[in-house]
């Protein structure tokens, strides 16, 4: 039997990484919501961006919110630079195409991260003190990343809900078509979205760094599971990409505690495959 | 199309000869590079049976994966002959196939939908290979125990030409299956599902058994490719053989050959293994990560301008030109 303090301890650790993953999926599902493509790559540019924050911080020396801030930046940028150069020609192609583009841009940033950067693990060293719950240790690390995580979903949801262009998007994601007839450019709308999604991906880009270390298969590890994390959710469904997180990362942890790390994201895609059978619109549609 | 059936038997003859043309010391490369375009061609072709109907499938990992240690773990631990492996293989594949592909068309599961639960299937059977690490040698990958000598038991040959007939004629297999497919009910059956699964079904077409029989059959198919591959390579490892990063390499080879047409699969692949084999070769250990980074670069690239694969590309150009004489 495993002792309980184990079990207690995953269970905080899951909500800690449920945090970064609810950050992780929320952009992706911006974008899955809005314009209607998965990004298979999407995890990747959280890479890129974390290699950024590494570069910043550890070799050339700035404090870390500096790092934080232009991971934002890039990401952002990065967005746009999706959207533009490989989204906008396949907008209107067959899924399976827009599937396998942003696909190859997966392999892309994978294998050219590992020609620049080689496959060593790079972390970046904050020196944090360590807390103890009840006999349990916690990472400040993860605490600080887990409350910026939630402080940028805030964010997110009022830009979402209050700002103009927030209002654009979420009605696009509703409908297409009325918005182009009520005078809205589409365009305009797409390329914000791929914009704020890119740099949700900047933000948790900082937030992982000073708790992962960064690698080129960085995306390969994450992307399954933050997929998983929207269909589960609801495509386009933020509150609940937001409860799927936490179920996946708590069964994620306790699993990996009483099995071993493989068998928790074993157990994490069953959940999946199973939930998509019992409630395909994701776990807050209304029974249909 | 007797032109196009005498060219094809020419180029069969040109490919039952290709082993014995002396080039000399880049023989043994060649046929290495046609025994895999052969295998990685079949596994694609099982591939298109079902993703030319919308079945979008991105865990194609899962079933090769499941086929090859399979047969690599009966005969290394048992000494079971690879030739009743593959039937264990290929039955248990089956099972997994059914296990997945039912409930996904009793609870409509299709689209995007069916490529991420699909894509967690392939997930699934790679992380159980990897935490099985005690039989199945973890992410280190597993050897098919040698037998020592050339045996037709253990399909281990020591020239590398067995292996090219061996291929050439389970590439040739996956021709006759798809072709069979191609001008059967099935299809029909099946391209209607594609399009609409309710009018398909108020018609009298039983959705759920053409959707799971395709799967089974394209599912089957690819355990043997990778039985084969697995026997040819003796080698096995959770990363080549199942995964996400596999599955999406079938599925862009079939696409970028052109998934609804016979030669289709086979272009893609050869193209893309032809170019995997040139980058390496060019830039060797120099910059690691440069081939695949171009790799990748060029894969966005075709998409983006020849959505319809290349070779439906070059015939909708020969179509174009001579209207009538592809009209039959």
């Amino acid at each position: 039997m495993i002792d309980p303090v184990f079990l207690a301890e995953a269970a905080v650790n899951g909500l800690l990484l449920g945090g970064v993953l609810a950050l992780l999926a929320l952009g992706l599902n911006l974008i899955f919501g809005v314009i209607d493509i998965v990004w298979i790559a999407y995890v990747d540019l959280v890479m890129i961006c974390m290699y950024a924050v590494y570069f910043i911080v550890q070799v050339y020396g700035w404090p870390i919110w500096v790092g934080g801030l232009a991971s934002v930046a890039l990401g952002a940028l990065l967005g746009v630079g999706v959207h533009l150069l490989i989204i906008t020609p396949i907008l209107t192609s067959a899924p399976v195409n827009q599937l396998l583009a942003t696909g190859g841009l997966l392999f892309f940033l994978q294998s050219f991260a590992t020609f620049l950067w080689t496959t060593d693990h790079r972390s970046v060293r904050l020196t944090l003190p360590r807390l103890e719950l009840f006999d349990m240790p916690i990472s400040v690390a993860r605490l600080i990343a887990f409350a910026l995580s939630i402080l940028a979903m805030l964010g997110l949801y009022l830009f979402l809900s209050r700002t103009y262009i927030g209002t654009a998007i979420r009605a696009v994601s509703q409908d297409r078509e009325a918005m182009a007839l009520m005078g809205a450019n589409p365009q305009r709308v797409y390329l914000v979205t791929s914009a704020v999604g890119g740099a949700m991906a900047g933000v948790a880009a900082a937030l992982l760094i000073i708790q992962y270390a960064v690698h080129p298969f960085f995306g390969a590890a994450f992307g399954p599971i933050t997929f998983m994390i929207c269909v589960l959710g609801g495509l386009g469904n933020m509150v609940g990409a937001f409860v799927a997180s936490f179920i996946m990362s708590e069964v994620i942890a306790v699993s990996g505690v009483i099995w071993s790390t493989e068998m928790g994201y074993v157990i994490a895609f069953v959940v999946f495959i199973v939930m998509i059978f019992v409630r395909p619109g994701g776990i807050l549609a209304k029974r249909g | 199309m007797t032109g196009a059936r005498a060219l094809g038997l020419l180029g069969l003859v040109a490919l039952a000869v290709a082993p014995y043309v002396p080039i000399g010391v880049m023989r043994e490369y060649t046929i290495h590079v046609l025994v895999q375009i052969f295998i990685w061609s079949f596994i694609g072709g099982a591939w298109s049976l079902m993703g030319r109907f919308g079945l979008t499938s991105l865990g194609h990992g899962a079933f090769l994966g499941l086929g090859a240690y399979t047969s690599t773990l009966l005969w290394n631990f048992f000494g079971l002959t690879p030739w009743l492996g593959a039937v264990a293989a290929m039955a248990l594949t089956a099972v997994l196939a059914v296990i997945v592909a039912y409930p996904c068309s009793r609870f409509q599961v299709v689209g995007h939908y069916f490529g991420l639960v699909t894509l967690a299937v392939g997930e699934v059977v790679r992380l159980l290979i990897i935490a099985e690490r005690d039989w199945t040698g973890g992410s280190l990958g597993l050897t098919v125990k040698a037998a020592g000598h050339d045996s037709l038991l253990a399909v281990q040959f020591a020239d590398k030409r067995v292996f090219y007939y061996l291929a050439l004629g389970l590439w040739l297999i996956g021709l006759y299956v798809w072709v069979r497919v191609d001008r059967s009910m099935a299809r029909s059956a099946m391209e209607a599902i594609g399009e609409d699964e309710t009018a398909a079904a108020s018609v009298g077409i039983h959705v759920t058994r053409f959707k799971v029989g395709i799967t089974v059959l394209s599912a089957v198919l690819t355990a043997a490719g990778g039985i084969a591959y697995a026997q040819y390579i003796s080698y096995v490892n959770p990363d080549t053989l199942a995964g996400i990063g596999v599955s999406l390499r079938i599925v862009f080879a079939v696409v970028l050959g052109g998934m609804y047409s016979l030669l289709g699969p086979t272009v893609g692949t050869a193209l893309t293994i032809a170019l995997a084999e040139y980058l390496r070769v060019l830039f060797g250990l120099k910059f690691i990560g440069m081939a695949e980074t171009i790799y990748g670069l060029l894969l966005v690239l075709f998409i983006i301008f020849l959505p319809a694969g290349i070779y439906g590309t070059v015939r909708q150009l020969f179509r174009r030109r001579r209207p009538a004489a592809v009209a039959a």
